[in-house]
C-alpha cells in the first residue's frame, strides 16, 4: 500500500514535467531539451530560497518564473536567431548547468530540517499521504489552468501554430511569439516539477535534470497510448495518468530486481520503441499483406 | 485598391541557382476586380501572390493596399487585409483541430488573440449559419477534426475562413488544382458566389484556361516573370481559348508550352 501511495505521488510530482514536455513535443511540435536544464533550475531556485528562509509557495512561484525565463531564452534563440529548436534547447540546457551551480553555490543543496510545501500544513496525515494530497491539488490546479488557457483565443493560436504555422500566419498571428509563449509555459511547468521533486526528495542536485526529457516523453507516450488523444482535455488527463503509470512501471521493474543504474537505459529503450511503433506497425502490416 | 509598382524578386541571388522570378511587375486592381491569372509553369504567378501576401520580401518595388504601404510588413500583419486559399488543401487549416476552432481563429483574422474563451454559443450559431451556405453538411460537424474532411471540403472550409472576416483582397493560388474535376467545379462556383456576394477584390491563379475565361472580369497572362498581357472585361467576354493562344504567341514570340496549361 505504501508503495502504491509513493508511486502515485511521485507520478503526480513528475506529471507537471510530463505536461511541459507534452506542450512542446506535441502541441508545438518541437523537441525541446531546455527541460533538462529547467527542471534542476526549478529545484535549485526553490531549494536556495527555502534555505534562505522563503515560504515554500514563494519558492515554487520563483522556480516557475525562472523556468519561464529559460523557455523564453530558447524561444528567442530559435525564432529570432533561427537556430534549430533542438540545438537552441541544448544551448540553454548547457548554459543552465552553470547557472544552476551559481544559484546553489555548490552541486548539491540538502533541505534537511527545512520547511517544504509538504510539511508546512498539518493535514493530520503521515508524510506520504500529505505528499499525495498536495501533489494532487497542485496537478489539478495546473491542469485546470492549462485547460482554460488552451481554450482561449491565445491558447488556441498556440496550438494551431504547432499544427500549421502557415495557416496561423495567414490568419494574422505572429507564429514566433506563439512559439516563445509555448516554450515559456512548458518550461515554467517543468521548473515547478523540479521544485516539487527537490522538496519531496529533500535536496536539489545539479545533475537531477539528466534524462528528464526522456522521462517526460515516456509519460506522454504511455498516456496517449493507454488513455487516448481525442481532445486537448483528453490529452491533458492522459499525460498526467501516463506519468503515474510510468512511475508504476519503474517501481515494478525495480521490484523485479533491475539495478537502479539501468533505469535510464530502460526508459530510453522504452521511448525509442514507442516512437518507432508507427513505422514498425506499417512494416508489419505490409509484410502480412504481402504474405497473403 | 491594390497597387503593385515595379516589384522584382530574385531567388538565391549570387548562387548558381539564381532565378529572377519577378521582373518589374506592376499591377493595379480596382475595388471589386476579380482577376484570373494564367501562365506556364515557373512563370512567376505564385511568386507574385506570395510577394503580395508577404511570404517573402520583394527586392524592389512597392505594394500598397488602399493607400497603405505594406511592402515592408511581415506576412502575419498583412493578413489583416488579405485572405488566402492555397493549392494544397492541407495548408489552409489546422488538421488536428476542430472545425469550430479553425473558424474561431479565422473569424478574428488580423486581430490580436485575447484571453477570452475562444468558443461561445453565439459564435457557434454564427459558424453553423456560415457552414450551411457551403451546402456540405458541415454545420452538424462543428466538433469534427478538420483532418477528417475530404480535400474538397477542406478547400471549401478554407475559402470560408479566408472570406469570413471580410478581407480587402482575396488571393487564390490554384485552390482547386488538387481536387477532382467535379469537386473543383463545385468549389469554383462557390468561390464565384462568395466573391460576388461580398464584392471581393480577388486574384485567382488557375491552370485551366476555360476557368480563367469563365470567371472574373479581368485576365492576366504571366510569362518569364512579367505580365505579358492584361485583358479587361469588355474584351474578355468575347475571347476564346484560341484567341488567348494567338495573343500569347504574338506577345511572347514563341508557342505556348501547352503541357502546363489545361486547354479545355
Ligand atoms: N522559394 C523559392 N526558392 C527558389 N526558387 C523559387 C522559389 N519559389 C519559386 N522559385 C522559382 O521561381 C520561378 C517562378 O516560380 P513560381 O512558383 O512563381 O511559378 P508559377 O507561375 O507559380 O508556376 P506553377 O504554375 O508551376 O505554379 C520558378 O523558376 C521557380 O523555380
Ligand atoms: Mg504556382
Amino acid at each position: 500500500m505504501d508503495l502504491v501511495i509513493a508511486t502515485v505521488s511521485q507520478g503526480l510530482l513528475w506529471a507537471l514535467l510530463a505536461i511541459g514536455v507534452y506542450l512542446t513535443f506535441r502541441v508545438l511540435d518541437i523537441a525541446d531539451l531546455t527541460v533538462e536544464g529547467s527542471f534542476p533550475l526549478g529545484a535549485a531556485t526553490a531549494a536556495t530560497l527555502i534555505v534562505a528562509g522563503s515560504h515554500p509557495l514563494v519558492a515554487i512561484v520563483a522556480a516557475c518564473v525562472a523556468g519561464m525565463l529559460a523557455g523564453v531564452v530558447t524561444g528567442i534563440l530559435c525564432t529570432k536567431f533561427k537556430i534549430p529548436a533542438l540545438l537552441a534547447g541544448i544551448l540553454t540546457m548547457i548554459a543552465l548547468y552553470s547557472v544552476n551551480l551559481r544559484i546553489m553555490g555548490k552541486a548539491n543543496l540538502p533541505l534537511l530540517q527545512q520547511d517544504t510545501i509538504f510539511t508546512i500544513w498539518n493535514l493530520g496525515m503521515d508524510k506520504m499521504m500529505t505528499t499525495l494530497v498536495i501533489g494532487a491539488v497542485i496537478v489539478l490546479v495546473v491542469a485546470l489552468l492549462n485547460y482554460w488557457f488552451f481554450g482561449t483565443e491565445l491558447g488556441t493560436a498556440v496550438r494551431a501554430t504547432g499544427f500549421n504555422p502557415h495557416m496561423i500566419r495567414a490568419n494574422g498571428i505572429n507564429t514566433d511569439n506563439m512559439v516563445v509563449l509555448g516554450l515559456l509555459l512548458s518550461n515554467g511547468l517543468v521548473a515547478i516539477s523540479g521544485a516539487l521533486v527537490a522538496q519531496s526528495n529533500g535536496f536539489a542536485d545539479v545533475g537531477m535534470g539528466v534524462g528528464t526529457i526522456v522521462i517526460g516523453l515516456a509519460s506522454v507516450i504511455i498516456g496517449e497510448v493507454l488513455f487516448g488523444t481525442r481532445s486537448f482535455k483528453n490529452c491533458l488527463i492522459s499525460v498526467i495518468l501516463g506519468s503515474i503509470v510510468y512511475r508504476a512501471v519503474i517501481a515494478i521493474v525495480l521490484q523485479m530486481g533491475m539495478p537502479p543504474n539501468d533505469l535510464k537505459l530502460f526508459t530510453a529503450i522504452l521511448v525509442a520503441l514507442a516512437l518507432s511503433m508507427p513505422l514498425l506497425q506499417a512494416r508489419w502490416n505490409k509484410i502480412r499483406k504481402g504474405g497473403r | 485598391m491594390l497597387h503593385i509598382e515595379n516589384i522584382s524578386k530574385t531567388f538565391n541571388p549570387g548562387t548558381i541557382t539564381e532565378k529572377l522570378a519577378l521582373h518589374n511587375v506592376s499591377l493595379h486592381l480596382a475595388p471589386g476586380d476579380f482577376v484570373t491569372v494564367i501562365g506556364g509553369n515557373g512563370a512567376g504567378k505564385s511568386t507574385l501572390m506570395n510577394s503580395i501576401a508577404g511570404t517573402y520580401p520583394v527586392d524592389e518595388g512597392r505594394i500598397t493596399i488602399d493607400g497603405t504601404d505594406i511592402t515592408k510588413w511581415p506576412e502575419h500583419k498583412r493578413a489583416k487585409y488579405i485572405g488566402r486559399v492555397f493549392q494544397d488543401p492541407m495548408m489552409g487549416t489546422a488538421a488536428g483541430m476542430m472545425i469550430e476552432e479553425n473558424l474561431a481563429i479565422a473569424a478574428r483574422r488580423g486581430k490580436s488573440p485575447t484571453l477570452k474563451w475562444s468558443s461561445s454559443a453565439d459564435s457557434r450559431q454564427h459558424f453553423r449559419e456560415l457552414l450551411m451556405g457551403l451546402n456540405l453538411g458541415l454545420e452538424d460537424r462543428l466538433e469534427s477534426k478538420v483532418g477528417l474532411l475530404s480535400g474538397g471540403q477542406r478547400q471549401a472550409l478554407t475559402l470560408l475562413m479566408a472570406t469570413m472576416a471580410q478581407p480587402k483582397l482575396l488571393l487564390l493560388d490554384e485552390h482547386t488544382a488538387a481536387l477532382d474535376p467535379k469537386t473543383a467545379e463545385k468549389v469554383l462556383l462557390l468561390t464565384d458566389k462568395i466573391i460576388k456576394q461580398q464584392k471581393l477584390t480577388t486574384l485567382m491563379i488557375t491552370h485551366n484556361m476555360r476557368d480563367a475565361l469563365k470567371y472574373g472580369n479581368r485576365l492576366i497572362m504571366m510569362y518569364e516573370g512579367h505580365i505579358l498581357f492584361d485583358i479587361d472585361s469588355e474584351k474578355k467576354k468575347n475571347l476564346g481559348i484560341k484567341d488567348l493562344l494567338a495573343m500569347f504567341e504574338k506577345a511572347a514570340g514563341s508557342e505556348l508550352n501547352s503541357d502546363s496549361l489545361l486547354l479545355s
